[in-house]
């Protein structure tokens, strides 16, 4: 664990071990004590510590985590897994959005589109990036990229991770309303391949624009929800600050999306969260895209709509009264 | 009016007086219900209730409803303020109905349709499985009959106490929308007050025609949301169908009294 790594409240504690474990060792270079059993001790545990912290995650720590400021973004995927990445920038009618970023790629060796929401690294970053928050240009970009991918017959890799779509004047007045649903009603019936990746906040309607796949998988910190905590607590209690009850209540973690059948496959995330251990992250994320694009890609187009639309077609949960 | 009503409306005496919410007119409820609940004095559109909305559209007893029996679970054991399971028993006890969409087969102007209106009474429109599933169901019968499919919403979004299944219903429809428009099934979407967040999303915005009544609002985000994070003042008439027809996100604007007249014109178009 780098020192510089930004710490999340529920984190504290280990921080506290941890700094305790480092003076230990600084005192038994210097003395020439021999400490190695009390460090052994520390150290023990401070692993249990650990293990016992991220395995019993409340939904608001996982919020935490899939926020986290140093979580690797859509670009950091980018570079690592994909190939002769050239960015695509025009939606044709609108200035360009950074919040979202698209183009093509090889991965694997296979030309693909690959598109994703693009948080900040900083403030700046996050300024320009608009906190990944996209306008409705954003969503006509990637759907006019992703129809290149739909025309030459090339798989689409989508990553999700976006507080949600942008509450700005000018978004309404071009539609991003009408934006999202298109979204939604092209990537449908698309004819090739369609692998959506939630690697952070897929936040509602936003993250549905780029959302709709053959095969959704979602990192294990991830969430996925119709609303944030925060609005949600605001409707419910009038008290945003409730949020980590209305993350409770939304049932927004990977398990219980897998658990409603919205998503296909939990990508695990090393102890602490992606953050920690970018490589090994991307490694899984790799090797499940592999996966999906390999069981896919055989697919006539016809076998692939008729799955699409069946895996969309029964999502819901219902009684029928009569 | 009222065929279709009767049986299961609330009965609320007509010698009763509603205030206009514009001018501030007292009228006689009787009156407004002649007139479509608008106001005859400033032409103010007050919300129309479900049942009437399909009175308004459908030829006199044309209307054969689908999928009455469809109701929620709380898959999520949803807990807010009142949780979920309550909040499902009051509503369908105030609007005798079970969920907040009503679907259909209907005429209008002589010509057969596939019809769902949205029940603001319900829990606010809001649309969860169950909205998601019987909007589905309309499209497919739509395309089984060959009949246009006409949606009118109204509608706060999707529904929160169903979480995640409610964000699915956008693609879930999304989809079936799709499906329309391969099978050249026309689709005519007619949005009421209010009609926000995912379900002016989806289904609602991929109309082949969107009309929209006089005031209706109309926006993915709400507008105190927007005023929050731009921190200005919206301008007057903001997200108001007037306003989105002027910046080309619909297509026109339809007083109530010209609606049913309006959809059969449209209907004449591709049938
Ligand atoms: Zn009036």
């Amino acid at each position: 664990m780098t020192p510089t790594v930004h710490v999340l409240p529920f984190e504290q504690h280990l921080v506290e071990l941890e700094n305790k474990i480092t003076e230990l060792r600084a005192l038994s270079e210097s003395s020439f004590l021999d400490l190695s059993a009390e460090i052994e001790t520390l150290t023990q545990k401070l692993n249990a510590s650990r293990c016992e912290t991220y395995q019993c995650l409340t939904p608001w720590q996982v919020t935490q985590i899939a926020r986290h400021p140093q979580r690797p973004r859509t670009l950091s995927y980018l570079e690592r897994l994909f190939h002769d990445f050239v960015e695509l920038h025009g939606g044709r009618q609108f200035p360009d959005d950074n919040a979202i970023v698209c183009g093509l790629a090889t991965f694997h060796g296979e030309p693909v589109v690959v598109v994703g929401h693009q948080k900040g690294k900083d403030t700046e970053d996050n300024i320009y990036r608009n906190f990944g928050m996209p306008h409705p240009e954003g969503y006509r970009k990637a759907l006019r990229v992703m129809k290149l991918a739909n025309k030459f017959g090339r798989p689409i890799i989508t990553f999700v991770d976006t507080p949600g779509a942008y509450p700005g004047l000018e978004a309404e007045e071009r539609g991003q309303a009408e934006a999202i649903a298109r979204n939604c009603l092209e990537m449908s019936f698309f004819q090739v391949p369609v692998v959506v990746v939630i690697v952070g906040e897929g936040g509602s309607g936003g993250a549905v624009a780029l959302g709709v796949g053959d095969a959704v998988i979602m990192l294990e910190y991830a969430i996925y929800s119709v609303i944030s905590p925060e609005g949600c607590a605001s409707i419910l209690w009038k008290d945003a600050s409730r949020a980590e009850d209305a993350a409770t209540a939304l049932k927004l973690t990977s398990q219980d999306l897998l658990k409603f059948g919205v998503i296909d496959e939990v990508v695990t995330e090393p102890v602490g969260g992606a953050h920690r251990d970018f490589e090994t992250t991307a490694q899984n994320i790799e090797k499940a895209i592999a996966k999906y694009l390999a069981l896919l890609k055989p697919m006539s187009v016809e076998e692939l709509q008729q799955r699409r639309q069946a895996k969309y077609r029964q999502m819901g949960i219902y009684t029928d009264q009569k | 009016m009222g065929w279709f009503a009767k049986t299961r409306r609330n009965i609320i005496p007509s010698n009763v007086w509603e205030k206009c919410k514009r001018c501030e007119e007292a009228i006689y409820r009787k009156d407004l219900e002649k007139n479509f609940w608008v106001c005859q004095k400033c032409d103010y559109h007050f919300a129309l209730p479900n049942l009437d909305r399909i009175n308004l559209l459908a030829d006199e007893g044309t209307f054969e409803e689908f999928d009455a029996a469809l109701a929620s679970d709380d898959p999520l054991q949803f807990q807010g303020v009142v949780p979920y399971r309550e909040r499902l028993k009051k509503s369908q006890a105030k609007t005798l109905v079970k969920e907040a969409i009503t679907t259909g087969y209907a005429k209008i102007c002589g010509l057969p349709v596939v019809l769902a209106v949205f029940n603001f009474d319900f829990m606010g429109g809001s649309m969860g499985s169950v909205v998601g599933e019987k909007i589905v169901r309309a499209c497919e019968n739509a395309i089984q009959r060959r009949h246009p499919f006409v949606l009118v919403s109204t509608s706060g979004g999707a529904r929160m106490d169903e979480g995640i299944l409610s964000l699915m219903q956008m693609i879930k429809t999304g989809m079936a929308v799709a499906r329309l428009s391969m099978e050249r099934i026309p689709f005519i979407s007619f949005l009421a007050d209010p009609t926000t967040g995912g379900v002016t999303a989806s289904v609602a915005m991929l109309g082949d025609v969107i009309l929209a009544e006089p005031g209706a609002l109309i926006g993915f985000a709400g507008p105190r949301v927007i005023e929050q994070t731009i921190k200005q003042t919206l301008p007057k008439g903001f997200q108001r169908a007037e306003f989105l027809k002027e910046k080309g996100v619909i297509d026109m604007v339809v007083h109530r009294s010209q609606a049913k007249n309006t959809v059969g014109k449209i209907l004449r178009f591709f049938a």
